[in-house]
């Protein structure tokens, strides 16, 4: 059908496309997650925020869980590389997604306010630290992480965890956790009335110039300060995957450089500051569904930008180049490819489908009164 | 090449994360099934009583909902961090049956379940009977993917080595769906799920008859879980025999093991009920013989024999001479000298073999025979936890198929609620079939040690470049967290399970009057 390197690049997209997904739908929960013991004063506040992605924040959270399988199925490599490397981020990661699914289930079944105080300060932590470390992680991808890969293939880690908390992938840990927050902050301000309603429209509008500010200076960091390593001569697009075939300098013509050599790629920063610019300035007025969708445009550009900015890199190797990943080099077979576009494909329409029909079936703001009337059906 | 040290420590976190995931997984798989049929039930009389099983049997599942899903997220994760050369080398193989699992499984359990909780006023009743199934069928299928994947780290079929990526890849998704080994395991393990979920529910619902409260209530689950119960538990046994029968073709040395079948006796061999497996001389201590059965078992047949550790063992000798072999032809064909490739496709078959000796020499081809003898002792796994472990999984299974065989009989006879005897033991055996289901695991996974993918990758080879003190860092954040979680959940079932169906707040069971509110 596709030939291996068409297939190669169609999984990349995909891949795009599924973490792009997770971003957006898992991003508005973790911002929820965050501003809810600052937007909710009360326990009847906080329930109604709670209740606003309370039906739906588990099949969000399977993008994150899909993400995780289609990255170990069509870039094995980059699975086994990047989580045992990042060991410790990667546990901290997880450890603070066990925050909530018992905070989302557990903190309505006991009546007692310090039993539902402490839960929702757990939801706050798993809503904000997963923003920060992913960001964190992403800073490190585009500095490259130090490892290497012996003749066998298996990669070492050569870094510490400490390394890892450098100053521009602290501002890129930041930088997620206000993309995250702001995105949330307009989902909760769509799905809820007066009070909760009106302090996340402050949200929002405090937010937005903080993100845009941090996103400029993150890009303008990555373009005067951070080299970009090069691939001098590698095997055909098409050969079978192995990373050690191929020669790398340490730095090429860097970022910059790169979007200017394809312009074309500049869509995706045009759109990612466009985007969350316009959500902004719609947001902080009455655009209920307008501003989300742009949030949501801008949050597809942030990330494509960081995906174009890479390419053909998906691993850059700090210290040893030559093992660093590309979708050329680190990809599964082209049988298996097949294999899984064509899951792909049927499923992603399916699941697309009845994640909408869900949404429609329980969609309407919630407000104290619904959350009265269904007390004890609801979280 | 790695210290021992991380190898068991990884093994050991591992192990420990999946048990405890699979403490969680069983009353999901079951619970849901229980669930769609009671809503059945309602929708198709009518009777408000069925609803409130639903919606109460409802809560104690979603208390153990959140954690399968908890749980799950951490295994999904380990993969990469702990076993990141065993992922490098199958992930061609085994990271589709992951992604489809996601597509065709987590998405529609999980997007349901906040539905099944939330829909009730939201939907008409035959949708919402319809979300429930598809909640059921989610969390079967979940199951079915991963265990084909987990069939194929038993019985690896439709893969081949490839010396250019230097890793197994896939040549035939037919044969790795089909694989024989899978499908018993999904059906023994998927029945494994139902009898968990029926006797919790009829253990908890006995509790209820035995103190006289909500009896409608309590009888109508009690009949359900009992006739559910039944055809579970028969399944399990029956599908039990078929998991040993596969293992007898595909993983001889796991069945030896768990019969601590030493020699090969002359056809047709006995099964040994009970005895004291010693490793050291390789002989079963006050061993009690059943004669043919095992030989029934494992071979359907009276006249074949069954071959026991110690040739098993010396068939480990040839292979690993013979994986060295490929391994030498592997390192000339990667050196660019393609003559080599004969020679290497000959031998490739056993190149998993060769790589065991990687434990005690990085060059392999230059093993000694004392380092061969060593690997080829090292492919016989511990007998005796294995031996006792599926003894006591056998046992469990027994004791339920007694109790759901007496309270259907007496279910059917309307003479239930007086057996007290009876509704005692079912509330005391709630905690079997956990029992069995991690004995279980510990028998499939411990026995198929030394590999983590039989015959081609060994477990010492798998994990990932860490040190000791990280793992005993993820070691101890899951002590901690898992600890924790696990009394909150233990509480707050708990307390649901007294509260009753009072906790639905519908004024008309148990203790209403006083929690009014
Ligand atoms: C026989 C069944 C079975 C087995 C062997 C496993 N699981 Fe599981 N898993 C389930 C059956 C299940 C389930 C029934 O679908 C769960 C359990 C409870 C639940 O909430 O869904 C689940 C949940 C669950 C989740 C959360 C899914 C969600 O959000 O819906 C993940 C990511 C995993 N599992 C991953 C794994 C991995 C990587 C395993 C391999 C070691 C594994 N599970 C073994
Ligand atoms: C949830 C049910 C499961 C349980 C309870 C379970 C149990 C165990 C146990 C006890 C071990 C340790 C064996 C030893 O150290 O000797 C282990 C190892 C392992 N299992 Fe499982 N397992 C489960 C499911 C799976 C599945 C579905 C897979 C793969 C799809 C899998 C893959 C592995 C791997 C990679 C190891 C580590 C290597 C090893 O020690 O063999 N397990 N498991
Ligand atoms: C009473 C007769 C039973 C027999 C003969 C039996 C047989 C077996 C065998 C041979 C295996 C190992 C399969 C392998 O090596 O891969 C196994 C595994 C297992 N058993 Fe059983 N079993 C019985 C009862 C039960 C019961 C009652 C439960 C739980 C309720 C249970 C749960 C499991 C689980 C979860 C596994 C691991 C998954 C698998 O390998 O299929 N078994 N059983």
């Amino acid at each position: 059908m596709f030939d291996y390197e068409t297939i190669r690049v169609i999984w990349w997209l995909f891949i795009g496309v599924v973490g792009i997904a997770f971003a957006l739908t898992e991003g508005f929960d973790f911002g929820v997650g965050t501003l809810l013991p600052f937007v909710g004063r009360n326990d009847i506040e906080r329930r109604v925020i709670i209740n606003t992605v309370g039906a739906t924040w588990e099949g969000n959270q399977v993008w994150l869980i899909l993400l995780g399988g289609a990255i170990f199925a069509i870039w094995p490599a980059v699975y086994a590389t990047l989580f045992s490397g990042l060991y410790a981020a990667m546990l901290l990661v997880l450890f603070s997604l066990f925050f909530r699914p018992a905070g989302f289930d557990y903190r309505g079944k006991i009546e007692d306010p310090r039993w539902r105080n402490t839960w929702d300060w757990c939801l706050f932590l798993g809503g904000s630290l997963p923003p920060v470390l992913l960001g964190v992680l992403v800073g490190n991808l585009i500095l490259g992480l130090p490892f290497h890969l012996d003749q066998d293939l298996r990669a070492f880690y050569d870094g510490s965890f400490r390394a890892l908390l450098s100053p521009f992938a602290l501002l890129c840990g930041v930088t997620g956790l206000l993309l995250t927050t702001f995105h949330g902050a307009l989902f909760l301000k769509w799905r809820s009335e007066g009070v909760i309603h009106d302090r996340a429209v402050l949200a929002v509008e405090a937010l937005g110039p903080m993100l845009l500010l941090a996103l400029a200076a993150a890009t303008l960091w990555v373009f005067v300060g951070i080299e970009r390593p090069e691939i001098t001569q590698m095997a055909a697009n098409d050969a079978p995957s192995n990373p050690l075939n191929k020669t790398v300098i340490g730095n090429g013509a860097g970022w910059f450089g790169h979007f200017m050599a394809h312009a074309w790629m500049w869509l995706a920063p045009v759109a990612g500051f466009a985007g969350l610019a316009l959500a902004w300035w719609l947001g902080k007025g009455e655009s209920r569904m307008g501003a989300f969708m742009f949030s949501s445009l801008g949050i597809a550009g942030i990330a494509l930008t960081v995906g174009f900015g890479l390419f053909p890199f998906l691993l850059i190797s700090a210290t040893d180049p030559r093992s660093s990943l590309t979708l050329w080099d680190a990809s599964s077979s082209h049988s298996t490819m097949l294999l899984a576009f064509w899951i792909t494909v049927v499923f992603l329409p399916i699941v697309l489908l009845y994640t909408r029909w869900v949404y429609k079936i329980i969609w309407g703001s919630v407000t104290e009164a619904s959350v009265l009337k269904d007390t004890h059906t609801l979280y | 090449m790695f210290g021992e040290d991380i190898v068991m420590l990884s093994r050991m976190q591992f192990g420990l994360t999946a048990l405890y995931h699979f403490l969680f997984v069983p009353l999901t798989l079951g619970m849901t099934f229980i669930l769609g049929i009671m809503e059945s039930v309602y929708v198709m009389t009518g009777r408000e009583v069925y609803k409130d099983m639903v919606k109460f049997w409802g809560k104690l599942f979603g208390i153990n909902f959140a954690m399968g899903v908890t749980t799950g997220l951490t295994l999904e994760f380990q993969f990469g961090t702990n076993w990141a050369y065993y992922s490098h080398y199958v992930g061609d193989i085994f990271g589709p049956l992951l992604a489809s699992e996601g597509w065709m499984a987590f998405f529609l359990e999980s997007t349901f379940v906040g539905l099944f909780f939330f829909g009730w006023d939201r939907l008409s009743k035959v949708q919402h009977l319809l979300v429930t199934w598809l909640l059921a069928i989610g969390t079967s299928v979940s199951a079915l993917w991963i265990l084909i994947a987990n069939g194929w780290m038993q019985h690896p079929v439709g893969a081949e080595f490839n010396y250019e990526t230097l890793r197994m890849e896939m040549t035939s998704f037919a044969d790795v769906f089909f694989n024989p080994v899978a499908q018993v395991k999904f059906v023994h393990t998927v029945a494994a799920g139902y009898v968990t979920g029926s006797m919790f529910v009829l253990g908890i619902s006995s509790w209820y008859l035995l103190n006289k409260r909500d009896i409608g209530f309590a009888r109508r689950s009690f009949s359900i879980a009992s006739a559910f119960g039944l055809a579970s538990v028969l399944s399990v046994i029956v599908l039990g025999d078929e998991s040993g029968y596969t293992s007898g073709e595909t993983q001889k040395i796991k069945l030896a093991a768990i019969e601590s079948e030493w020699e090969t006796h002359p056809a047709p061999a006995s099964f040994t009920v009970i005895g004291f497996p010693d490793q050291e001389n390789r002989k079963t201590d006050y061993a009690v013989k059943i004669p043919y059965v095992l030989g029934l078992i494992a071979t359907r047949s009276i006249d074949e024999d069954v071959k026991g550790l110690k040739d098993l063992r010396e068939e480990s000798v040839e292979r690993i001479k013979s994986g060295m072999l490929a391994y030498d032809n592997l390192q000339k064909l990667r050196a660019g000298d393609l003559s080599a490739k004969p020679a290497f496709e000959a031998h490739k078959a056993d190149l998993g073999y060769g790589l065991l000796l990687k434990k005690y020499t990085d060059k392999v081809v230059d093993a000694n025979q004392d380092m061969i003898a060593k690997a080829a002792n090292d492919t016989i796994p511990k007998v005796a936890p294995l031996f006792w472990t599926f003894r006591i999984m056998v046992a469990c299974g027994f004791t339920m198929l007694f109790i759901f065989g007496m309270t259907f009989y007496y279910c059917a006879t309307r003479v239930a609620d007086q057996k007290r005897w009876l509704l005692r033991m079912a509330v005391w055996c709630i905690p079997l079939p956990w029992i069995a289901a991690e004995t279980g695991w510990f028998v499939a996974e411990v026995g198929r040690q030394p590999w983590t993918i039989s015959g081609v990758l060994p477990t010492h080879m798998s994990v990932s470049s860490l040190s000791a003190d990280q793992l005993w860092f993820s070691i101890g954040g899951f002590a901690l967290f898992y600890t924790v979680l696990l009394i909150i959940e233990m509480y707050l079932m708990l307390k649901y399970v007294r509260l009753g169906p009072s906790s639905l707040h519908t004024g008309r069971y148990c203790f209403e009057p006083r929690s009014a509110h």
